[in-house]
């Protein structure tokens, strides 16, 4: 019986290999990829058969009712979520295994974080109550924080602090939230708070903290400053993983809440303050990241750019018509795994220049397209998803998100769509701008190995990809959704 | 004001007395006290506002100790993180924001 093993294996499993990595000798502990990694795609695959063939569900942890167990919701925003984890690092793992030779003492460390990492994600995707959220939070918070710090060089210190300060601060200010919903309700469970929501003081305290806590976590404009230097200054497969997967995580939650918790429960102009930051982290992102002379900067700064985009979902969804809101939750979804794998991708591949060139400054990429072209194509590729291009996901997320801003009478976040775009075009044509500037004639650069260039690749060709084929996963995302599966 | 409520008011108390220390110092070390003070605030809130009017409730005790086990867990990285950067830079507080 697979299928009732493979939801609590999703988190079992790097929890153990994390523990078990710690026991092996360092020289082992990348090894234990080849046990993990095929272990968890066939798990995940098989909860999306499972999902496809016999819809959404409810997943008792043991076989113990809620509250003594721990329910695990198993719908296809969920699935999805896992999905994109599962492709993402491992892609960034067996990058990892190759790029973290050369950094003996911190590739010791870096694989329990990884499964830890994974395991609470795994735990956040899953999570039926807003407890275990908190507890799935903190352990990715924590494995996050811990590979920042991997690097151990005053800088890399400083920004693991700075991220950690925000990360228990947002953290706590999401508890007392907790607290105070559980005080008022009762139950921890959504499906219970959603039954039970009504609008009171109290309702309003816990939701503004538990949005609040959300925010400063994931990076939302103006609560940015900590993400850039912690993932512009880690090691390259770690900002790859911090930047796709980890900042979605706390998006995620405040998604989920706001569904159950938000349209009833606060005032419309709320959602449309989340949404006004959302484009003010748009420009700003986007302005910062064309004036940054270190490529890994400009891809963190892109980053905080990026996450705007996913804020729109608020304005879009909250008070708006079932269409324009199916089209908002699409879009922003697309927008999100668009994004988790062209910024992988793009983190990658910029780590493979600054391999080649052996410099960070974008300035030292002068002739670089003429001796590494597949590194710059790769890149290029997730910049064409960024930018919102078409065929990639970039383009498709940003169409429908587009659609449903017509659709609900808000044109202003069409400016914000239009302009975003020609920022991200303007930070990725400066790169491109420099690697294609006639340089020495003599190739000085020096070869990545080839699984560098080729984890990246895959990675920018799924950007696009997904943009070609988005019927089929945005069909699977709303199963089990309030958007219907039509 | 009922006894639960008393619990609940000291655990705000609390939670803005340690958000005041953690945004007003800049010793890294205060500020990690101040951090597990909003926690022990909180956690307050979290027993106190629970026993009101509904008995004894097993959820936010089990809710509690899963709480202090991860604010031990930070504090012990914290430090770890705290002592490296101390080490390597002879500073006990973060550089100002570039």
């Amino acid at each position: 019986m697979i299928g009732l093993w493979s939801v609590p294996l999703l988190f079992a499993l790097p929890l153990a290999l994390g523990i078990l990595s710690l026991l092996v000798t360092p020289a082992w502990r990348p090894r234990l990829i080849f046990v993990g990694l095929p272990l968890l795609t066939l798990a995940s695959v098989d909860v999306l058969a499972r999902l496809v063939l016999e819809g959404p569900r409810i997943y008792e942890l043991g076989g113990w009712e809620a509250p003594l167990g721990i329910n695990l919701v198993v719908d296809g925003l969920a699935v999805g979520m896992i999905l994109m984890t599962t492709l993402v690092a491992s892609l960034c793992a067996l990058y990892a295994r190759v790029y973290l030779r050369d950094y003996p003492a911190s590739s010791s460390f870096f694989w329990p974080l990884l499964w830890l990492l994974w395991a609470g994600m795994n735990g956040i995707w899953l999570a039926e109550d807003i407890f275990n959220l908190y507890v799935g939070l903190e352990v990715m918070g924590l494995a996050a924080v811990g590979m920042v710090a991997l690097r151990a060089t005053p800088q890399a210190l400083a920004a693991a602090m700075r991220y950690l300060l925000a990360a228990l601060l947002g953290s706590l200010a999401y508890l007392l939230g907790v607290a105070l919903l559980y005080a008022t309700y009762g139950t921890l469970s959504m499906a219970g708070l959603q039954e039970a929501a009504a609008p009171n003081a109290t309702t309003h305290v816990a939701l503004a903290l538990i949005i609040l806590g959300l925010l400063l976590k994931t990076a939302l404009f103006p609560l940015h400053a900590w993400l850039p230097p912690a993932h512009g200054g880690a090691l390259t497969p770690v900002s790859a993983l911090l930047s796709a997967l980890v900042i979605k995580g706390s998006f995620y939650i405040l998604m989920r809440i706001w569904l159950v918790l938000g349209p009833e429960v606060t005032p419309i102009f709320t959602a449309q303050l989340l949404g006004v930051l959302g484009a003010g982290a748009v420009f700003y992102g986007g302005w910062m990241a064309w004036r940054q002379h270190h490529l890994k900067q400009l891809v963190a700064y892109s980053t905080v750019a990026q996450i705007g985009y996913l804020f729109l979902f608020f304005p879009l969804v909250t008070g708006t018509g079932p269409e324009a809101a199916r089209l908002a939750w699409d879009g922003t979804l697309m927008m999100l795994v668009a994004h988790a794998l062209a910024k992988a991708a793009l983190f990658l591949s910029a780590g493979n220049l600054i391999l080649a060139v052996g410099s960070t400054q974008i300035s030292h990429l002068v002739g670089i397209s003429r001796f590494r072209p597949m590194s710059l194509f790769s890149f290029g590729l997730a910049g064409v998803s960024l930018m919102g291009l078409p065929p990639s996901g970039g383009f498709t997320g940003k169409w429908l998100l587009l659609h449903s801003a017509i659709l609900s009478d808000q044109w202003w976040w069409l400016i914000v769509l239009f302009l975003g775009g020609l920022l991200s075009a303007a930070y990725i044509f400066k790169v491109f701008r420099m690697s294609f500037r006639e340089g020495p004639q003599i190739d000085r650069s020096i070869t990545p190995p080839l699984t560098l260039d080729v984890t990246a690749l895959i990675l920018a060709s799924a950007s696009i990809l997904i943009g070609l084929t988005a019927h089929l996963p945005l069909f699977w995302l709303r199963l089990g959704s309030a958007f219907g599966a039509g | 004001m009922s006894g639960a409520l008393v619990f609940a008011w000291s655990g705000v108390l609390l939670f803005g007395l340690g958000l005041f220390g953690f945004i007003a110092h800049r010793h890294l070390l205060r500020r990690l006290l101040a951090f597990n003070i909003m926690g022990s605030g909180s956690f307050l809130v979290l027993v106190g506002l629970a026993q009101d009017g509904r008995g004894v409730d097993p959820v936010p005790h089990a809710m509690v100790i899963t709480g202090i086990v991860v604010a031990v867990a930070s504090t012990a990285l914290a430090l770890v993180v705290f002592r490296r950067w101390y080490r390597a830079s002879g500073r006990t507080d973060l550089p100002e924001d570039t």
